[in-house]
């Protein structure tokens, strides 16, 4: 059909390998039948070329659908589950959808889209369908108060670096995810999950934790990613002692050593590794030296067709995993002219290593000081008896502003030790950090607020 | 504890966390002559916010920051709980 080989997700799924799933904490399905069943009740040849708003309430049933429609619609917007409703209208003008997959068809009885198509589960038998072109994978991006922008990609560019590093050895692995699949690195593992030939089991943010990870003991996993928030709240819960990965990765928010290391006495025969990726910068790099940071000497090289460079701070990427444009009226430029795209993640070169110090945007004013909360929470972490902390500024009548934490210390610990532990984390954060940045008032908190994208929130900054 | 010795005993806990060798806290002793910089009554007024609920120089505009340790404390003393 095509003068060039298009490669659709169809494509990487065969009826030969047996016993693939891809489950939920309600439905299992399976993935190797999947080519010859729909979600969509049958109805895909309708949205074949149109836009189309993946809209679902649910993981499974959103992996399902990107399965069937990659390869025949023209574009699909992935809808991450905390989605602004009020930001609706703003992005289906902005992709120019012309068509809805929805598993609620009646809140969309009043808006005027073309199509609308129910998807439901479980799946029906249904004819295969065939790869007809490349389709434009959208996604949006997380942290940004107001409409998120859309950011465009390929199923080649997402799966770039997961191409590179080749098959998997050995037994087909099952993979799993903190994250929502409908967010650049959640989909990064359901891609894997696809490509490698495996299984993929998928979080639900109702479930408790310590069912979440009976269930992907029950299930096999081996492979499994996250934020560090995500993972501190595992460690927290008491529910890691049950389990057992093989490889553990962080990603989406600075990795310190306090988490590195957390997981380490945790998962002592795991490989625990953390990897930098962004929606609009794609994957960039893996860390497995068990230290924060990375090697000073990532920068300025061509590494596996990913090149960095740290240009006022920020680091910038180059490589054909890159978004290829933000979507929309009043889309900017994703890449400089280079093609290099500011991923706002702020570095500082320390000896022989890069350190992640912050976003640019997450930047807190301290009495004219600008200071990145991110640096002093790492400081904190550090603290043996300290699991989680947020740095955050306090508007002062004397300086404008002040650094106050809020801090989670470990399970179990003596609440008569609390000033003890405070002056000891005053002291440290004193030998470390510039007079500014010390916290100065530390409170302590039994829980902080986790973003549905898995990040610390930081309502604040 | 009274309102004064809690803000003294926050004043003596700052100075040691910031290594600033106090001199005897006595009533007529100048803000300027305890050592402390901005940064360090920032920390003050924050913390007996917390402790003691009440902010006396964000709550007034015009309240004009005291000028001896005695005005410091009887700006909280004179604070409606």
């Amino acid at each position: 059909m095509s003068p060039r080989e298009i490669f659709a997700l169809r494509d990487y799924l065969s009826p030969e390998l047996k016993g693939r799933t891809i489950s939920d904490a309600h439905h299992l399905v399976s993935l190797t039948d999947v080519l010859s069943h729909t979600v969509l009740g049958g109805r895909l040849r309708e949205l074949a070329g149109r836009s189309v708003l993946l809209k679902l309430s649910d993981q499974l049933k959103s992996g399902l659908a990107m399965i069937e429609l990659d390869g025949v619609a023209r574009r699909m917007l992935l809808c991450p589950p905390d989605l602004n409703p009020a930001h609706l209208d703003a992005l289906i003008a902005d992709a120019e959808i012309d068509a809805v997959v929805t598993d609620d068809p009646a809140s969309w009885a009043d808006k005027a889209i073309a199509l609308i198509v129910s998807a439901q589960l479980p799946p029906i038998a249904s004819a295969p369908a065939r790869t007809e072109r490349a389709t434009e994978w959208l996604m949006l991006t997380s942290g940004t108060s107001g409409v998120p922008k859309i950011a465009a990609h390929t199923l080649e560019a997402l799966t770039g670096a997961i191409v590179a590093e080749g098959p998997a050895r050995g037994p087909a692995p099952v993979w799993a995810t903190f994250y929502d699949i409908r967010r650049y690195g959640g989909l990064q593992i359901f891609l894997r999950a696809v490509l490698s030939g495996g299984s993929m089991v998928l979080s639900d943010p109702h479930e408790a934790l310590g069912d979440h990870v009976a269930r992907l003991n029950a299930c096999g996993v081996k492979h499994i990613s996250g934020t560090p928030s995500h993972w501190r709240k595992l460690l927290m819960s008491g529910a890691a002692a049950q389990f057992a990965p093989r490889y553990v990765r962080l990603s989406g928010e600075i990795a310190d050593q306090a988490v590195l290391d957390g997981l380490k006495a945790a998962f002592p025969d795991s490989s625990i590794g953390h990897a930098y990726a962004s929606t609009e910068a794609g994957v960039g790099f893996a860390v497995n030296d068990g230290l924060e940071g990375f090697p000073a000497d990532y920068v300025g090289a061509n590494r596996n067709g990913v090149e960095m460079k740290v240009v006022d701070g920020s680091l910038r990427i180059r490589s054909k995993c890159i978004a290829h444009a933000y979507v929309g009226r009043n889309a900017t430029a994703l890449a400089d002219s280079d093609g290099f795209v500011d991923s706002g993640d702020m570095v500082e070169l320390r000896g022989e290593r890069y350190y992640f110090v912050g976003r640019r945007g997450g930047i807190i004013n301290i009495g004219g000081l600008k200071v990145h909360p991110e640096e002093i929470e790492a400081v904190i972490n550090r603290h043996p008896d300290v699991r989680m902390s947020r740095a955050k500024s306090r508007k002062s009548p004397i300086t404008g502003g002040i650094v106050v934490a809020d801090v989670i210390l470990a399970d179990g610990t003596d609440p008569a030790r609390a000033k003890e532990i405070r002056d000891q984390i005053v002291t440290q954060c004193r030998a470390q950090l510039a007079s500014h940045k010390v916290p100065a008032v530390i409170r302590f908190v039994d829980a902080l607020d986790v973003t549905p994208a898995g990040k610390l929130a930081r309502s604040d900054a | 504890m009274s309102v004064r010795l809690k803000i003294l005993e926050a004043i003596k806990q700052i100075a040691q966390e910031q290594h600033v060798k106090l001199p005897p806290l006595t009533d007529d002793l100048s803000l300027h002559e305890t050592g402390f910089d901005s940064l360090a009554f920032a920390i003050l007024v924050a913390r007996l916010e917390d402790e003691l609920g009440t902010d006396p120089f964000t709550i007034s505009e015009d309240a004009a920051f005291p000028s001896t340790i005695g005005d410091f404390v009887r700006a909280y003393e004179n604070v409606p709980a």
